[in-house]
């Protein structure tokens, strides 16, 4: 596509103290682009931490455990139901996103290899995840709740939706990083291929799949659209999966900051706080297992 | 990496073992299972709102639902020029950040600067959207009146940067956007730029080129292909994101304005906005809107997906 031919030639006999000025200037433009991004980052968290460490820690442990204030002009504490809501619908999002993007990519690159149909999974798969949330949350919308009702697996299922192509992509890479003399080792041995695949590629893949379907997992209980169309807004605490509306944090923060009263916008400030410490505990843990992957290679 | 050839040494397989199989395939149609059940049960689910509107859905800016009127393109307008004021400011600053990374950081350094930028990435679009909406959007409404006042006296320039700034306008959405995407970018921009090979900047090098001239000379062109990738796939996430931008954007119907600094709407902010309160039809409507937004983002991503796979066979194949 690009001819390296075609482009224009740099002139190197330009004067000399202009070239090492402009080599200088493009250095600080690379400094300052990193500056531009960073100030957004630290002003972003340090709003969350500071209005929200006073919302949330002020009134420990009651802002972790209390119902969610009906009224919401009134100040006091309270995000228990919705704490509880996101880690039921991203536990139950986990447990059918993982196992089925796993076999997924297990398919894809054990048994399939380079068929044209594998090719098309693999691509689609890749186009998947750039589906916006809020269209995912729409489809469960149309396929789920429209019959059942608002529940917190609704919200899980739309979550998983936007896990599956994540985790697909992330385990497939580390399959590829397996030996084949793992499996041929196997296979000498007279194993089948899913006993092959089960007990020994997996597994020696496992800390990698960890981490990649953490890192999603992560992503995922941040999503606020797909929940706004699926679980409901209750205020009271559900811990059901499969029956009654249901609350999630990121929801509870989209309600609260359209709120003009001070009290639900420090609640929201609060639960921010609570949802970002959920997240980057998460992405820790799997750098811990990324951390593992890297020594053992 | 080259793929091992594939030796079927498994014999012959029980039934456990195809039953195994035939689980692992329906796993991986799921993907195109969803992708197919999306478009055709929520464009079923809105053919109503389409058949009425025809085609003014995309060309009449009139969205009044209670009297059945389905007009998106304020809605339109305001998804791609709000994706655009994110990729003008991001792409700039994701190069940026990405050379920063892959060239001028010490090698001690280059870790923790990729924690960071991941970080970034894993902080929830509410939480972006709640500074946007609470922090930012106050202060910021005088720097665009700042902005406004120093370019009035310049014809076009002026007219874009316009009057009566809003805190909740196209550009804070743009920020916003800016900074969620940023980071998406930069780490695809840096695996690109890394796999360009060593001898090609050694070239450079040994040609007596500085720094820069060897990023100019040797980076750019070799990575070309996959930045516009990049770039595209950005510009995708930023048509999707609901929530900061429902939050920021303001939220005015039927406005289809050049002006950065006035308040509008997105396709998928108004679907968060307005879906509380909406009955039958009206969710109809808006489910029309994602469909349209499902169509939209599957082709941007469809393009850039290719794009950056192919740059990415090729820089392979250069490097063996």
């Amino acid at each position: 596509m690009i001819d390296p031919v075609a482009q224009r030639a740099l002139d190197l006999r330009a004067r000399p103290s202009w070239r090492t000025a402009k080599n200088t200037i493009m250095s600080g433009v690379m400094i300052g682009g990193f500056v531009v991004i960073a100030i957004p980052l630290v002003a972003i968290l340090w709003s969350v931490i500071s209005r929200g460490a006073h919302s949330a820690f002020a009134q420990f442990p009651d802002f972790f455990t209390k119902p969610i204030p009906n009224i919401s002009r009134l100040p006091g504490p309270g995000m228990g139901p919705a704490i509880v809501g996101t880690l039921l619908v991203t536990a139950g999002a986990t447990l059918l996103a993982v196992p089925l993007g796993v076999l997924g990519a297990v398919y894809l690159h054990e048994y399939g290899r380079e068929s044209k149909f594998t090719r098309l999974v693999r691509f689609m798969a890749v186009v998947m995840t750039g589906v916006p949330s809020i269209v995912m949350g729409l489809f469960v919308y149309v396929m789920w709740t429209m019959r059942f009702g608002y529940s917190a697996f609704g919200g899980s299922i739309a979550m998983a939706c936007l896990m599956l192509p994540v985790v697909i992509g992330a385990t497939e890479q580390m399959l590829r990083l397996v030996p084949a003399n793992l499996r041929e080792a196997s296979y000498a041995l007279g194993a089948t291929q899913s006993r092959t695949i089960l007990t020994v590629v997996l597994p020696a893949a496992l800390p990698g799949i960890v981490s990649g379907c953490l890192l999603a997992v992560a992503r995922a209980a941040g999503e606020t659209a797909p929940l706004l169309f699926t679980i409901g807004a209750a205020t009271q605490l559900n811990p059901h999966l499969l029956e009654g509306a249901n609350n999630a944090l990121s929801a509870q923060i989209f309600v609260n900051a359209t709120s003009s009263f001070q009290a639900a916008q420090d609640r929201a400030w609060g639960a921010a706080l609570t949802l970002v410490l959920l997240t980057f505990t998460i992405t820790m843990i799997a750098r811990v297992f990324t951390a593992r992957v890297a020594t053992k290679r | 990496m080259a793929e091992q050839p594939h030796v079927d040494l498994s014999g012959s397989r029980d039934t456990a073992d195809r039953a195994f199989s035939w689980l692992a395939i329906a796993a991986a149609t799921l993907v195109l299972l969803i992708l197919g059940l999306i478009a055709v049960t929520m464009t079923n689910r809105a053919s109503g709102v389409f058949g009425k509107m025809g085609f003014e859905f995309f060309t009449s800016k009139r969205w009044a639902p209670p009297e059945g009127e389905f007009g998106a393109l304020s809605f339109i307008w305001g998804t791609i020029y709000t994706s655009t004021i994110a990729i003008v400011i991001a792409v700039p600053v994701s190069l940026a950040v990405a050379l920063f990374i892959t060239q001028l950081a010490p090698r001690r350094l280059k870790m923790p600067l990729v924690y960071v930028l991941d970080l970034l990435a894993v902080v929830p679009s509410v939480v972006f959207g709640l500074w946007g909406v609470l922090t930012l959007a106050q202060p910021i409404q005088g720097v665009y009146t700042h902005i406004h006042n120093a370019v009035a006296g310049i014809p076009i320039v002026r007219s874009i940067f316009g009057d009566t700034p809003q805190g909740r306008s196209f550009m804070t959405a743009g920020i916003i956007l800016a900074i969620m995407i940023t980071p998406i970018i930069t780490s695809l921009a840096r695996e690109v730029i890394e796999t360009t090979p060593a001898n090609e900047k050694e070239a450079a090098y040994a040609l007596g080129a500085t720094r820069w001239e060897m990023i100019r000379g040797s980076i750019i062109p070799h990575s070309k292909g996959g930045i516009v990738g990049a770039v595209m796939l950005g510009l995708g996430r930023a048509m999707g994101e609901t929530i900061a931008v429902a939050l920021v954007i303001g939220a005015s119907i039927g406005q289809i304005s050049a002006n950065v600094f006035s308040s509008g709407n997105s396709m998928p902010a108004v679907i968060a906005n307005e879906w509380g309160e909406a009955d039958d039809i009206h969710k109809s409507g808006l489910i029309a809107l994602a469909v349209v937004l499902f169509a939209i983002t599957i082709i941007v991503n469809v393009v850039a997906s290719s794009i950056v796979r192919r740059s990415m066979a090729r820089s392979r194949g250069a490097r063996s």
